[in-house]
């Protein structure tokens, strides 16, 4: 899967999303209970006093990226590692086919990473006739379900009941038990411990490098990136550029906040920091090492007015709690980066010709600002890609030119405003009924498709005002 | 081996407004330090109170007993897992602590680095497996373990059932003093594992399922005077 999950325009993905009556449910469930839980956890701190830290770390690392870079990959190569610093996606994914073509790879365990997904990889390897297996449970259910691609990125199968997971099972890999949530990772775990023990290469993201001792540290709930780096005798590890801190006390004031931000946990289950290859004596663990640290579009934001965009650390939070990603639901944003984060970052790495709808698919209602643990002013990057797109780029929406033109054009003279104001409740009447218009014409329709709009006053408020003012009554 | 890391910096320099990349390690001045200020006046019951605690919301068994109780108890919890085979780390604790004789009641193996590739095929077979805590973390309820040739990663991932034994002393206010820990160290382990509680996902229709990939079933023994 790449970035980019969709050829369909924006406003098709949104049509066939919000009729999509379950899958508009579980994201309003789902939102409530991340909600719920991530106060809960961040309640008992003292929690905009661990904003301000938040951010100011990853303010420091950026500002200091090429330093720390540089540390990061000398103490990897120290620790018996290997780093290729990849420029593109392409250049990631062939270095790391060479690996799997070197290794004479058969199969290929992955852990979840939301920046294999952005260049691709698992196509790339399997072209190279390598079986390769998503290991946390809601990529592997979206894995054998044709690469179903993911609508969040911590519950990446959250659009799916469990009813149609018991379905993709049965077809594909022999399962007879029940939709029973147990029953089914039960299934999961008995056939991918096997693929554990077998695999040659074992793939995995970085939640979090350590610049001062080459380290990378790896957050799950599961403990499947564990087995697929302790028991392959292979590691390749893939991080976008900006994934780092200076040293462990950074790192464990990020994991906390990620956890707590993420899914409300003050750590989850298993925080595993990996450092190079296993050392001599040392039975499990890879015998080789690999560090692909990515930039894929990346450099061309630092520096820029989008920088801030580059201090998140993908706890979902501000997806957690957008109303339009509510309302939308992942898919809706074409991209593997969905919500507030996915609506700024996705035209930054992916373009505007793909992306230039996403900015305005957000009330700029500020609640991702609020919740943010880095705190990235994420309405504000907002409103600044439609200041882009409109003055810059000059390609605002039609609609929205039309608006404006004839919104221009309508107050420009003083008898064209007078007309079209007094004459708009007769226009409008066909469209009326009750006092109410339910089937708008032009730029209403997207309104009223989904609501009933009020019917347009008889009288104007300038004429209101005036008879006011004698003292008279309006008509 | 390093590979285009030149160019790489240098572009990455550019944007940041320098010449060539920066050689020299930034001063790091936070204003900020929340992570102190957590269980800081906390005494050792308090921190105790705190982790029994946090143990009811990760699905783990918190078991306290004293020195001389724990082989009676590590039996117990062994034998509630249904017995059959236990895999340990090769812990110089484990002795001091008068276990041994325990393990050697079930089917066992010591994680040991002559056994080789045995040691994973017989923790893949496990039942049971048993590892002593570093450091204990009471705030989130998690203990940590550093990888070495005698303390195989995978004795705590791949049997259902997980034990962990916590020496009091080993019990800290939260992460940020593992990280000093960890940082005073003049070795850095190629796996240090912060584990809380038994593996895992809300996946399905988020749903907790506890037990995924890792153990199903997990819990701590707190020796009281160790």
């Amino acid at each position: 899967m790449a970035m980019k999950i969709s050829q369909q325009k924006f406003n098709e993905r949104l049509s066939s999303n919000l009729e999509n009556d379950f899958m508009r449910g579980a994201v309003a469930g789902a939102q409530h209970r991340f909600q719920t839980r991530r106060s809960a956890a961040v309640d008992s701190l003292n929690w905009e006093e661990w904003r301000n830290h938040g951010e100011e770390i990853r303010q420091h690392v950026l500002e200091n990226l090429d330093y720390y870079l540089y540390e990061l990959s000398t103490n990897v190569e120290a620790r018996g590692g290997h780093v290729f610093f990849a420029q593109t996606a392409e250049e990631a994914t062939e270095y790391i086919s060479t690996i799997a073509k070197q290794k004479n790879a058969k199969k290929i365990v992955k852990a979840k990473s939301m920046v294999t997904e952005e260049i691709n990889l698992n196509s790339h390897l399997e072209q190279l006739g390598c079986e390769v297996i998503e290991t946390d449970l809601g990529e592997y259910i979206l894995q054998l379900d044709d690469h179903d691609p993911p609508s969040h990125i911590v519950t990446p199968a959250l659009h799916k009941n469990k009813d149609q997971i018991r379905e993709v099972f049965e077809q594909k890999i022999g399962y007879t038990a029940s939709s029973q949530p147990e029953e089914l990772a039960l299934h999961a775990r008995k056939v991918l411990r096997e693929h554990y023990l077998t695999a040659d290469i074992g793939i995995t993201g970085c939640n979090f490098a350590v610049a001062e001792t080459g380290s990378v540290c790896l957050v799950t709930n599961e403990g499947n990136a564990d087995l697929v780096t302790a028991l392959p005798k292979t590691q390749i590890s893939v991080m976008g550029m900006e994934r780092l801190v200076p040293t462990f006390e950074e790192m464990e004031v990020l994991v906390g906040m990620l956890t707590r931000s993420a899914v409300g946990q003050k750590l989850t289950s298993y925080i595993t920091v990996l450092t190079g290859i296993k050392e001599a004596l040392e039975v499990d663990g890879p015998e080789e090492f690999h560090l692909v640290i990515v930039d894929n579009g990346r450099s061309s934001i630092l520096g820029g007015e989008f920088q801030s965009i580059l201090q998140c650390i993908r706890c979902a939070a501000c997806i957690n709690t957008c109303p339009v990603y509510r309302h939308v639901g992942g898919h809706t944003y074409g991209s593997i980066y969905s919500g507030p984060i996915g609506a700024v970052l996705s035209p930054l790495l992916g373009g505007y010709d793909d992306y230039k709808e996403l900015p305005y698919a957000s009330t700029l209602c500020g609640a991702c600002t609020d919740v943010c643990p880095v705190k990235i002013p994420l309405h504000q990057l907002l409103h600044k890609h439609r200041e882009v797109i409109v003055e810059r780029e000059g390609r605002a929406p039609i609609s929205e030119s039309l608006l404006m033109q004839a919104f221009g054009m309508g107050t420009s003279s003083q008898s064209i405003y007078k007309l079209g104001t007094k004459v708009a409740s007769t226009v409008m009447k066909p469209f009326t009924k009750n006092e109410k218009i339910t089937n708008g014409p032009g730029p209403l329709k997207n309104w009223t498709t989904y609501r009933d709009f009020p019917s347009l006053q008889k009288e104007r408020f300038r004429d209101w005002f005036e008879q006011h003012n004698k003292g008279g009554k309006s008509k | 081996m390093i590979k285009n890391r030149e160019p790489f910096l240098q572009t990455v320099a550019a944007r940041l407004g320098r010449s060539t990349p920066s050689l020299t390690k930034p001063e790091r001045n936070w204003k900020h330090l929340p992570q102190h200020e957590v269980l800081k006046d906390a005494s050792m019951e308090e921190l105790i109170e705190v982790l029994r605690e946090q143990c009811l919301n990760i699905h783990t068994t918190l078991k306290k007993c004293t020195k001389q109780q724990l082989p009676e108890i590590l039996n117990e919890t062994i034998v509630d897992y249904g017995g059959g085979r236990v895999i340990y780390s090769n812990d110089p604790r484990f002795g001091v602590l008068n276990v041994l004789p325990v393990f050697e009641q079930f089917e066992h193996l010591k994680w040991q680095s002559g056994n080789g590739e045995r040691n994973i095929d017989f923790a893949e077979q496990a039942n049971v497996g048993v590892v002593i805590s570093n450091v204990t973390l009471a705030e989130s309820g998690t203990i940590m373990l550093q990888a070495s040739p005698e303390v195989g990663r995978t004795i705590s991932f791949l049997p259902e059932n997980s034990i962990a034994v916590i020496p009091k002393s080993s019990i800290v206010p939260r992460m940020t003093q593992a990280a000093q820990f960890l940082r005073e160290q003049s070795h850095v382990s190629s796996c240090i594992n912060f584990i809380t509680g038994p593996s895992n996902s809300a996946d399905i229709e988020m749903n907790l399922v506890v037990g995924v990939h890792g153990p199903v079933r997990m819990t701590y023994i707190l020796v009281e005077d160790y």
